[in-house]
C-alpha cells in the first residue's frame, strides 16, 4: 500500500531574488521572492493560508526575517505560521510540515520563504560567517574551549570531518576536487549562478587553503537573495499554472552531539536515516533516482551524503566521484545549478529550488535528460541536521 | 612570546566549569562522571546525557587520548593566532572529545590515530588542556 502521504502534496510556485551582493534587507528580498512565487503560482496573496519562516545567518547575527513578515507581507487570517530553524536542513522540512499540514486538511498553500543578508557593501564573505568578531576575550565556560583552540567557523568542523574520511577510508583532495570542478561546469550553463567561468583541478589545487583539507574551492558562496517555495494540494496543483512537482518521499535524520563518545559524525551523517524514511515512503532506492541536489556547504557534504543514500557504499565516495559522474554528461547528474560552491547559497533553498526547475523540466540548458525521480537534501550545523525530499513530476 | 600579538580567547570559568579549569592549574584534566550510569562526560552540565541522571562526580581523567581528527588552519579569523596552526580533536581514553591544539608537533607532522597526552597552559586563573604526541617532554 502506498504511503499515504506521498503524491497528495505538491510544490507549484518558486520565487527567486537575484543573488549575491543584493544589498537589500531580509523583508525586502522575502517579499520579492514570495511576490515571485505568487505570479509563478497563479495564486493571489488571499489564496495563501499558511507561511513558513526561515532565516538564515542574520537570524543569529541580527537582521533576520521573522514572524513580523506576516505583516511586512500584508497576510491575513493565515491558518499555518512558523518560524522555523534546523539551519541548512529547514529548507526541505517546511516543504515537509506544509504538505502534512494540507494532507491533514488544515490548510490550502503554503507559502516557504528563505532570506537572508550577511553581505554588508565593502566587508568580504569571510567576515559574515567568521564570527571571530563576535567571540570575547574570555569567552565563559567550556564553550570557551573552542575559541581558545582557534576552532571558528563553520569550516572547521566539516575539514575535520572530511580529514577524518579521509584518513579513514583514503579519500584524496583530487576526489574531493573533481566536485568542485564538476559543479562549476553546472554553473556555466545556469543563468543564476553566481559563478560561471570553468575551472580545472589546477585551480582547484591552487586556490588558497582555508583549513586543511579544505581550500577556497572546496567552500560554499556567502549570498544575499531569498527563495519562496509554494505548496498545494495535488489535486489543487492540476489546475495551476506549472508543472506540478510532486512530493513522493521525505525524511529527516539529526544523529546528536559530536563531542559524545562513539559518535562517528565525521563519516556518518543523518542522512542515513532520512534515507531510509524517504526511501520507504516513495518506495524507491538509490537506484531509481535520476538526478541528485545535494546540499554543498563543502565538497566533503556531498561525498559523504551520497554515500549516506547508499549511491556507493560507506567510504567509496571518492572513487565513485572521481570519473566525474555528477558533472553534466556523467551518469548522475547533481547539482546542476552550481550548487551552493558555484551558483548561490541560500542554505536548504539552493538544492530545493533547482531540484523544482529540474523536474519541472525548466532547467534550459543544463536540463537533465531523465527527471522522474529527484532526490533533494539539506544539512545544516556540522552535520548535525539533515532533511531530505524526493520530487517527481508524476503523481504516481 | 616576542612578538606584539594580541592574546588568544582564553576561557573565563563559570562554575559550571570551575573545577574543570582550575584542575588544571593542579595538572589535572577533570570531567563529570555520572554516579548512576558511570559515563564520562564533558563538563559543563548537570544532566548525564546518556541516562539523564543529574547525579555526578568530578573525577580526573587519565589525560591520555588519540587523535580523532585535526585541521590545519590557515583563515586568519583572530589576531592572536599566527597562521597555519592546528586545530585537533582528541578522543580521550574515557570517551569524550575535546578541541585542542597540539604541543611539541609541527601540524604536519600531525595523523589522525597518534597517540597523545594532556599538558597544561597555564594563564592567571585557568589552565587550559594541550596535547603532545605521547612520549615528549612538555615545554609548557
Amino acid at each position: 500500500m502506498a504511503h499515504p502521504l506521498r503524491g497528495v502534496a505538491a510544490i507549484t510556485g518558486l520565487g527567486m531574488t537575484p543573488m549575491g551582493r543584493i544589498y537589500k534587507s531580509t523583508s525586502e528580498l522575502a517579499a520579492d521572492a514570495v511576490k515571485a512565487a505568487l505570479t509563478d503560482s497563479g495564486l493571489r496573496k488571499d489564496q495563501i493560508d499558511g507561511l513558513l519562516i526561515n532565516p538564515g545567518i542574520t537570524g543569529s547575527t541580527g537582521g533576520g526575517i521573522s514572524l513580523g513578515l506576516q505583516n511586512y507581507l500584508g497576510m491575513q487570517n493565515l491558518r499555518l505560521l512558523n518560524h522555523m530553524n534546523a539551519a541548512g536542513s529547514t529548507a526541505a522540512q517546511m516543504v515537509q510540515y506544509a504538505a502534512m499540514a494540507i494532507q491533514a486538511g488544515m490548510v490550502n498553500h503554503v507559502v516557504c520563504v528563505f532570506a537572508d543578508a550577511p553581505l554588508k557593501d565593502g566587508s568580504s564573505a569571510g567576515a559574515a560567517y567568521g564570527g571571530a568578531a563576535r567571540n570575547p576575550q574570555r569567552p565563559k565556560g567550556m564553550a570557551g574551549l573552542y575559541a581558545a583552540a582557534g576552532y571558528f567557523g563553520a569550516n572547521t568542523p566539516y575539514a575535520l570531518a572530511a580529514r577524518r574520511h579521509m584518513d579513514v577510508y583514503g579519500t584524496t583532495q583530487d576526489q574531493l576536487g573533481v566536485i568542485a570542478v564538476g559543479q562549476r561546469q553546472w554553473a556555466t550553463m545556469s543563468p543564476l549562478a553566481q559563478m560561471r567561468t570553468p575551472i580545472t583541478i589546477e585551480d582547484y589545487h591552487n586556490s588558497r587553503w582555508i583549513i586543511e583539507p579544505l581550500h577556497l574551492l572546496d567552500c560554499c558562496l556567502v549570498s544575499n537573495g531569498a527563495v519562496a517555495v509554494i505548496v498545494s494540494s495535488a489535486e489543487a496543483a492540476k489546475e495551476m499554472p506549472q508543472p506540478p512537482v510532486y512530493i513522493h518521499g521525505m525524511g529527516q535524520g539529526h544523529p546528536g552531539d559530536r563531542g559524545r563518545a562513539g559518535s562517528d559524525w565525521e563519516t556518518q551523517t543523518g542522512a542515513q536515516l532520512a534515507a531510509r524514511t524517504a526511501y520507504a515512503m516513495a518506495g524507491v532506492g538509490p537506484g531509481d533516482i535520476d538526478c541528485c541536489q545535494i546540499y554543498d556547504c563543502y565538497t566533503y557534504t556531498v561525498l559523504v551524503t551520497l554515500e549516506d543514500y547508499g549511491f556507493c557504499k560507506k567510504g567509496e565516495g571518492g572513487p565513485f566521484v572521481e570519473d566525474g559522474k555528477l558533472g553534466p554528461g556523467g551518469a548522475l547528474p547533481t547539482n546542476t545549478g552550481g550548487g551552493e560552491l558555484s551558483g548561490y547559497y541560500m542554505w536548504g533553498m539552493t538544492p530545493l529550488s533547482e531540484g523544482i526547475i529540474q523536474t519541472r523540466g525548466q532547467g534550459g540548458e543544463r536540463q537533465v535528460p531523465k527527471n522522474d525521480l529527484v532526490l533533494v537534501t539539506g544539512n545544516g550545523g556540522s552535520l548535525s541536521y539533515h532533511a531530505a525530499l524526493i520530487l517527481s513530476p508524476h503523481q504516481n | 612570546m616576542t612578538d606584539e600579538r594580541p592574546p588568544r580567547p582564553i576561557p573565563e570559568a563559570d562554575d559550571a566549569s570551575r573545577p574543570f579549569f582550575e584542575g588544571g592549574l593542579e595538572g589535572k584534566l577533570m570531567l563529570m562522571k555520572c554516579s548512576e550510569c558511570g559515563a564520562w562526560r564533558l563538563p559543563a552540565r548537570s544532566h548525564c546525557d546518556n541516562c539523564l541522571s543529574d547525579a555526578f562526580t568530578w573525577e580526573q581523567a587519565s589525560g591520555r587520548g588519540t587523535v580523532r581528527t585535526f585541521g590545519v588552519m590557515h583563515q586568519r579569523y583572530h589576531p592572536g593566532f599566527e597562521t597555519p596552526y592546528d586545530v585537533t580533536i582528541v578522543e580521550l581514553e574515557e570517551g569524550p572529545r575535546l578541541p585542542t591544539n597540539l604541543v611539541g608537533i609541527t601540524p604536519g607532522a600531525i595523523r589522525t590515530g597518534m597517540p597523545v597526552r594532556v599538558d597544561f597552559e597555564n594563564h592567571d586563573d585557568v589552565a587550559l588542556p594541550r596535547f603532545r604526541p605521547e612520549g615528549t617532554q612538555s615545554n609548557l
